[in-house]
């Protein structure tokens, strides 16, 4: 635990001066100001994040580990060299990792949200939900670009595969599934949709996020039905608790991976 | 010291390894020189962990390997691509390696002094030349005082200076009792250093001796003329 901590430490200073992670904390706070001075009202400025959060966050999250695992290949190489284990480096890397996006989601856009959008109570708390979810949607992508990463030796392959993963994701997804409900319309289709939105994480965090807000028509086609089965309260607990198993499963998948790649 | 027993590597089709056995004993300099895509960088990774074999035994020091990492505590590695986190500092990377071993190394001033690393040492990776990321590798492989160092490639990118001072280096590590693997092309290097060479072509050893005994084989009085004998030979 100690040896995790500590390349969890190095990895976060490494990222921490990253140009594109500094850019990407700048983005969220410019939006997010931005968001306040044209409307004014916090609630349709959590709504907006929301948005904005479901397809940026996955994005980045994918791509930025992925080619951030690429790029400390040898690095990694050096630390399998010294009497460390490999699933400490593996831990060190995604905890470092995770620790610097996390915290550029929550500068980028809590500070804002604390400076000019918070007037009361319910305010407060669609902030912690929105900040709650963006930061497991980074967990999420970023577990998933290192199972990637630790599949794929070649580079380009696991790029491209990180971007199909987050266009399935964040845009065909629930294109497919209202195609599949059309198409099947008169078949009892419920249960088979509910396991579908549980298939994806974007879909899950969007139901979470907006049964929670009470916006029915931002939560797509799997969000309506999810909230229409289960209503709130069990919704978001099934939601959240598949967000979770959506961390855990690539990540465990990944370091069993990792621990038998070669290097 | 190092004791390989029918070794095979597989990366799918490809046998990087096949059937390699191999004795490398203590206090000596042991050349590993082949072409391209031999094996050579496959089977010091082999005995580094790094890569798994798909079958055959390893032992360093009489351990047998089986996935458990503390016996790299012996080993100093550098390998072929000096690389390290561009936005780190060349102290940070040291810093770094000083934590994930827990202990104090007692040679990193001098290796620091050596090799003029100093001034260095507080710029970002990225602002560093090859050679200076080289250095900072040569330092970190040696820096524990291990008692086998191994070697991928080692005086490439450096300036003839650096590298005559690598080359001194490596000749009193031998001096000192260790044992040293160096993986090569440059083949004045390894005639000036090492003591042994196994020679690999697809992945089989196609000789393994002193340096003496391959030329008195081929008859020929430089290594560079009698490798070339041996892969000719091979090849026909």
């Amino acid at each position: 635990m100690k040896h995790t901590l500590q390349i969890g430490l190095f990895s976060l200073r490494d990222v921490s001066r990253n140009m594109w992670a500094l850019i990407y904390t700048a983005f969220f706070a410019l939006v997010t100001i931005g968001l306040f001075q044209f409307q004014g009202h916090s609630a349709k400025v959590t709504v907006s994040i929301m948005s904005i959060c479901l397809i940026l966050i996955p994005l980045v999250s994918v791509l930025f580990g992925t080619m951030h695992f690429y790029n400390l290949r040898e690095f990694i190489e050096l630390m399998l060299t010294q009497p460390v284990k490999r699933r400490t480096v593996y831990w060190g890397m995604y905890l470092g990792l995770a620790t610097a996006l996390v915290s550029g989601f929550l500068i980028g856009v809590g500070i804002p949200f604390l400076l000019f959008g918070l007037g009361n109570n319910p305010q407060i708390i669609s902030l912690l939900v929105l900040l709650l979810i963006g930061s497991i949607l980074t967990l999420i992508f970023l577990a998933v670009s290192f199972l990637i990463a630790a599949f794929f030796d070649d580079r380009g392959k696991g790029i491209a595969s990180a971007l199909a993963f987050w266009l399935v994701t964040a845009l065909l997804y629930d294109g497919l599934v209202l195609f599949i409900a059309t198409a099947f319309s008169e078949y009892p289709l419920e249960k088979p949709l509910l396991i579908l939105s549980l298939a994806n994480p974007i879909d899950l965090a969007r139901v979470t996020l907006l049964v929670q807000s009470d916006i029915a028509a931002l939560m797509g086609y799997t969000g309506a039905v999810f909230n229409r089965f289960f209503g709130t309260a069990v919704g978001v607990t099934i939601a959240t608790l598949s967000l979770f198993v959506w961390v855990a499963a690539p990540l465990a998948m990944g370091l069993l991976r990792f621990r038998r790649k070669d290097f | 010291m190092i004791e390989i027993s029918h070794l095979h590597k597989r990366f799918g089709k490809f046998a990087a390894l096949q059937d390699i056995s191999l004795s490398i004993m203590r206090g000596k300099v042991t050349g590993i020189i082949g072409p391209n895509g031999s094996g050579k960088t496959t089977l010091i990774k082999s005995v580094l962990g790094l890569v798994h074999p798909t079958s055959g035994k390893l032992s360093v020091n009489g351990l047998i390997l089986n996935g458990d990492a503390e016996y790299r505590r012996g080993i100093g590695y550098m390998p072929q691509l000096a690389r390290f986190p561009q936005d780190l500092k060349g102290w940070e990377i040291l810093n770094m390696v000083k934590r994930v071993r827990g202990e104090q190394p007692p040679r990193e001033k001098e290796l620091i002094e050596l090799f003029e690393l100093k001034p260095e040492l507080d710029k970002r990776i990225r602002a560093l030349s090859g050679g200076n990321r080289q250095k900072l590798s040569v330092v970190i492989s040696c820096m524990y005082d291990p008692d086998l160092l191994i070697f991928d490639e080692p005086t490439a990118g450096l300036d003839p200076v650096s590298s005559t001072r690598l080359k001194d280096f490596i000749l009193s590590l031998k001096q000192n009792n260790k044992t040293v693997i160096m993986a090569s092309h440059i083949m004045s290097d390894i005639e000036e250093l090492a003591d042994d060479v196994v020679l690999l072509l697809d992945g089989r050893i196609r000789f393994n001796g002193s340096i003496r005994d391959l030329k008195l084989r081929t008859g020929q009085p430089v290594l560079e003329r009698a490798i070339v004998d041996i892969l000719e030979e091979n090849a026909a």
